[in-house]
């Protein structure tokens, strides 16, 4: 079980905590003029990486506030809590990678305050597979 | 009722009857808590019907200043708990708090406590939610009160950590709850009613070792 480090409220088990999937993934500037394959890439791609992945998780059983959570996959190593809407503390002022997959506009989930990548790793492709999205 | 003409005790108020027909959630087990504690080592009782509101409001506003003022004080932090006489007020959130008063201080008892709350909040941002159904207290007392909770928290209830006069909301027996320091051998443990049953059960359980003497 992983111990997770609330930001309110301390160390915790995992079970009172509930995932909230990718960070960063923004809401699109202006739905109405995507295409399906854009809609469906906002709504159903996400990172898959093998290594550091930025997550939303929520405190569900005590403070029952959300937070940003950096975590690697394979170690399950917590490398960095941090709030809503702040940027990935591993990428502050690092230079744009390729953006993802999954992200229309570069920015935070809540704030726009211009986190201008999701992926935390350089083995996302650039797109989705062209089949996948017809 | 038929008793009153014959029995010497006095009437009863209106407020007095209402609880008499109040069932409450872990009623079903009150015989069952009798049976199961043991003097001087751990008991368990359900404290009944405790008046219990629920506050959002955000710190630092006017209306948790004024919300401040009727209870006493509101909690900064996760595991303070606040307030004055016999109200506490405690920390669910940094804009949560509940607070926790004495039965007659409900409104349905001629308490006026909810009603104070509802107009310190005002107009404002935030609410003031009667709460008092909501959840059931049990209180669980005695030198192996510590020992029967750790069965099924997993924070470190030790008491160099887990200081008296400090609440936390977590999970007990897989099943969220408020667990509440209110001093060095007694706490009490707030379940959602409709877990109150399966929980009283659960810590009966954890009491149940400590009826036998100890193996060496």
């Amino acid at each position: 079980m992983l111990l997770i480090p609330c930001p309110n409220c301390g160390p915790r088990d995992e079970t009172e905590f509930h995932y909230g999937g990718q960070a960063h993934v923004a809401y699109p500037e202006n739905p109405n003029e995507l295409s399906d394959t854009e809609w469906s890439r906002y709504l159903f791609y996400r990172e898959n990486p093998k290594g550091i992945f930025a997550e939303r998780w929520v405190h569900s059983t005590g403070c029952r506030q959300w937070f940003n959570m950096l975590r690697d996959t394979v170690s399950y190593d917590i490398k960095a809590i941090y709030p809503m809407g702040a940027k990935r503390p591993d990428q502050a002022g690092a230079p744009a990678a390729e953006s993802g997959t999954a992200s229309l506009a570069a920015d935070s989930t809540t704030t726009g305050t211009a986190a201008p990548d999701i992926s935390g790793t350089s083995i996302s492709p650039a797109s989705a597979p062209e089949g996948a999205t017809k | 009722m038929a008793e009153t003409a014959a029995s010497p005790t006095p009437a009863k108020t209106p407020a007095e009857k209402d609880l008499a027909v109040r069932t409450s959630p872990a009623g079903s087990l009150r015989d069952a808590f009798a049976a199961g504690s043991l003097a001087g080592t751990v008991e368990i009782a359900e404290l009944p019907f405790l008046t219990m509101v629920g506050i959002r409001a955000a710190a630092g506003s006017d209306a948790a200043r004024r919300i401040a003022d009727v209870t006493g004080g509101l909690p900064a932090r996760s595991g303070d708990v606040a307030g004055s006489g016999d109200i506490s007020v405690l920390w669910l959130g940094p804009s949560e708090f509940l607070v926790v008063a004495p039965t007659e201080a409900h409104e349905s008892l001629g308490g006026d406590l909810i009603q104070a709350l509802r107009e310190a909040l005002g107009g404002d941002a935030g609410q003031v939610v009667d709460l008092s159904a909501n959840r059931t207290t049990f209180e669980l007392t005695g030198p192996q009160a510590r020992s029967v909770l750790e069965k099924g928290c997993s924070l470190d209830l030790h008491p160099r950590v887990f200081k008296a006069g400090t609440a936390y909301s977590t999970e007990i027996g897989n099943i969220p709850a408020l667990l509440w320091k209110t001093g060095e051998d007694s706490f009490r443990v707030f379940p959602r009613a409709s877990f109150a049953e399966f929980l009283g059960r659960w810590l009966l359980d954890g009491m149940r070792e400590y009826a036998s003497p100890e193996v060496p």
